[in-house]
């Protein structure tokens, strides 16, 4: 099955007052890597948990391959969709050859093969048996991603997937994610605050601020000054941390 | 020690019936609680309505609360055209059930209201339906709590249980109440050590089910199961065989030691003209004349000034034997029960005092008494102020007391002997009288009515003639003196007997 492609078509999100997404229009391509930057608030969680239907738009559609996803229910659409968060969210009950099979259990499919899965995410085959709480952030959200990936999903939302974790684990993994989308020709939207993260991960990056997509230009356009101020704002960052710190080792 | 034993031997039938009931009621709470707390945790507007309501029902006393539905069921049974019993299981199953509610919605709530978040996220993300949701995220996370809930309402249920007693229903509370009147306490300990038992063997084996569960170990919740269900089984087993068949007949007794004996002489009688015989013990005055007329009794003895003030309202004192006359054409019809006779002694409230100390305030009437009442505390049984006759006695006799004091009647005697009350609301068979040298006082202004004891029979055998020629030798049969030499057999404090002693004494002495 190919990589899916997304189209956003005038989506709104209202909550009472506040337009948290304020009129997107978008088209990602089957096969990129988006990256989704903006600050708290900025709507870009929200715009992203309108793909999976977590949030109903109040107004536009969202169409996946050309299908929009209101259409049929919510679960049959979900299964097919990777879905992964900061807070993780593994059933605390299953082991983790159980968390990992849920998708195909549920939908009534031949049952996951979870040794494939466990070297898809980098995690030695003996967690298999083990209960969540037994594992390190890191495991634990390889073993999300796992679990993400089992249904066969083409399309993967990462949902500031690596907030949660330290530094190091965080950059492995963020490395790994990348390999995983090129190996297995996914879809691939993350949402980040890190512009740095975005920059050395993503084919693409949008910038949101007050539900509005401001920029949306490739890295290498981004660190050449393209984009515009709020995008420049967020680039300067991890910019400058680099270097402060090359001035440090000299 | 052999008392104990002797006791224990009674255990296993009314264990049965308790059993039977207790996890009735707790199956029952559980169907009920499950989808509440679910409703309770989704729309939290709802939740407090139902959180409320069960923590009302729990504020209510459980003998209240048992009691309640009585007039409640006769009220529904006259809606719905009869049909619906009053008393026995059926109130004691809703009682117990309302009761066991608490526990098992309130951990079902705090389980479901404390899954992570997070947990309900990915449930969601990956694809579940919400009724997958319940079944595969939320049913095993809430499983523990939810259990300990469960428990708390076993043994809640398996405790309040014993006062289903007083509606009616067979319980191991019958033990503890009958022991507790005629101070018979190795049946009370018989009665407390086995419903104790059962509430710790039950507590054990749901908490075992708990910590299987909540430490996924299979084998040990499975075994709780299985153990709890051979023991369910095992409880009821003397259930399953029911001797007798259509002449199963069903003795009332109120809850004094009179009533018992009286109950087991009806009961030798008619197990001797072939009937099977059970008897209904410790029911309220108020709750055993509908049982009659329900036909949840088949016989009782009632006494004559109890239905004349209470469901007559007659507020006439007449002589005796026509009021027994009224009496009978009354029930006839009302309700089709039928006054067989009287037995030839009566059992009125007598108020009496210690023979010395009423000797020493010259009190020998409640006229006597009027005076003297602002000084003295009046010890009465557990319905004697709430009762007709009470007002009527301080209709005719302005009587205000320092304090009054409701006792079981055993107690009651014993206040008076401790001091604790200068006058009580005895009643005139009472041997206790003659043994604890009280004066009875008199009641020259007439007016507390005659409590002849009367034989009296449900509508559904006023026709049954084995079963009134099984009755009809013991009118007139019964003068008070032999009636309070066998009550005090059973109420004294040393050599007691049973009540089945003092009945079988009885026969004996009357030639019956």
């Amino acid at each position: 099955m190919p990589a899916e492609s997304l189209r956003f078509d005038a989506v709104v999100k209202r909550y009472g007052e506040t337009l948290a997404v304020d009129d997107v229009s978008l088209v990602v391509e089957a096969g990129s890597f988006v990256a989704l930057v903006g600050a708290s608030g900025s709507g870009k969680s929200t715009l992203l948990k309108t793909i999976n239907r977590l949030i109903e738009p109040t107004a536009g559609r969202v169409l996946i391959d050309g299908e929009d996803v209101a259409s049929g229910p919510a679960p049959a659409l979900r299964r097919r969709i990777g879905y992964v968060f900061q807070s993780i969210g593994l059933f605390p009950h299953m082991t983790v050859a159980e968390n990992i099979g849920i998708g195909p259990r549920i939908a009534g499919e031949p049952p996951a093969n979870v040794a494939e899965l466990l070297d898809l995410v980098a995690l030695p085959h003996d967690v298999a048996h083990r209960m969540p709480d037994a594992l390190s952030g890191g495991q634990r959200q390889r073993v999300a991603i796992a679990r993400a990936l089992a249904p066969g999903a083409k399309l993967l939302l990462l949902d500031e997937a690596f907030g949660a974790l330290d530094p190091v684990t965080r950059d492995a993994l963020g490395g790994e994610i990348r390999r995983l989308h090129d190996r297995l020709g996914l879809t691939t939207i993350l949402v980040t605050h890190d512009m740095a993260e975005a920059l050395l991960l993503a084919d693409r990056v949008l910038v949101m601020q007050a539900g509005r997509i401001v920029a949306d230009a490739t890295p290498t356009a981004l660190l050449n000054g393209d984009g515009g101020d709020a995008a420049q704002a967020l680039v300067a960052v991890p910019r400058q941390q680099a270097e402060r710190l090359r001035a440090l080792s000299a | 020690m052999n008392a104990f034993l002797d006791a224990l031997g009674r255990v296993p039938p009314l264990l049965a019936q308790h059993v039977l009931l207790s996890a009735a009621a707790l199956a029952l709470g559980i169907a009920i609680s499950l989808p509440l707390a679910i409703v309770a945790t989704r729309r939290p507007r709802a939740g407090g309505v139902i959180l409320g309501f069960a923590s009302l029902v729990q504020t209510i006393p459980s003998l209240a609360l048992l009691a309640l539905f009585y007039p409640l069921l006769l009220w529904v049974s006259a809606l719905v055209g009869g049909g619906i019993p009053a008393l026995g299981f059926l109130p004691s199953l809703i009682a117990l059930t309302l009761y066991a509610l608490l526990p098992i919605i309130r951990n079902g709530v705090a389980g479901l209201t404390g899954i992570d978040p997070a947990v309900r996220q990915a449930a969601q993300a990956v694809g579940m339906t919400p009724g997958q949701t319940l079944r595969l995220v939320e049913a095993p996370l809430v499983a523990p709590v939810l259990i300990a809930g469960i428990r708390t309402a076993a043994v809640w249920t398996i405790g309040a249980a014993t006062l289903s007693t007083t509606v009616g229903q067979p319980s191991l509370g019958d033990m503890i109440f009958a022991g507790l009147q005629t101070q018979n306490w190795a049946l009370v300990l018989a009665g407390c050590f086995a419903a104790a038992g059962l509430a710790l063997a039950a507590d054990m084996l749901i908490g075992l089910i708990e910590r299987g569960i909540a430490h996924r170990r299979r084998g040990m919740w499975i075994g709780a199961c299985v153990a709890l269900l051979a023991g369910l089984l095992l409880a009821t087993a003397p259930l399953w065989h029911r001797a007798g068949g259509g002449k199963v007949v069903t003795i009332g007794a109120k809850n004094f030691s009179e009533q018992y004996i009286l109950a087991r002489l009806i009961g030798d009688r008619l197990t001797r003209a072939g009937y099977t015989v059970r008897y209904r013990d410790g029911l309220g005055s108020a709750v055993i004349y509908g049982a009659l007329r329900g036909g949840d009794v088949d016989v009782y003895v009632e006494y004559a000034g109890t239905l004349w003030t209470g469901p007559m309202r007659r507020k006439d004192v007449p002589d005796p034997k026509a009021m027994a006359g009224a009496i009978g054409r009354w029930t006839q019809a009302t309700s089709g029960v039928r006054l067989i006779g009287a037995l030839g002694f009566e059992n009125a409230y007598a108020f009496a005092m210690r023979g010395d100390d009423a000797r020493r305030r010259g009190i020998a009437s409640l006229a006597d008494l009027v005076d003297a009442a602002p000084e003295l505390t009046l010890g009465s049984d557990l319905e004697f102020l709430e009762r007709p006759e009470w007002a009527a006695v301080r209709r005719s006799y302005p009587l205000r007391f320092k304090a009054t004091t409701p006792y079981a009647p055993t107690f009651m005697y014993r206040a008076l002997a401790s001091g604790e009350a200068d006058v009580i609301s005895a009643f005139s068979s009472d041997g206790r009288i003659a043994a604890d040298r009280l004066t009875v006082l008199g009641d020259p202004r007439h007016a507390i009515p005659s409590y002849d004891a009367l034989l009296m029979v449900a509508p559904s055998r006023a026709r049954d003639a084995a079963f009134v020629a099984a009755l009809a030798p013991l009118v007139g049969r019964i003068p008070v003196a032999a009636m309070r030499e066998a009550n005090y057999q059973v109420d004294r404090d040393t050599d007691k007997r049973t009540p089945e002693a003092a009945a079988a004494w009885l026969e004996r002495r009357l030639g019956l």
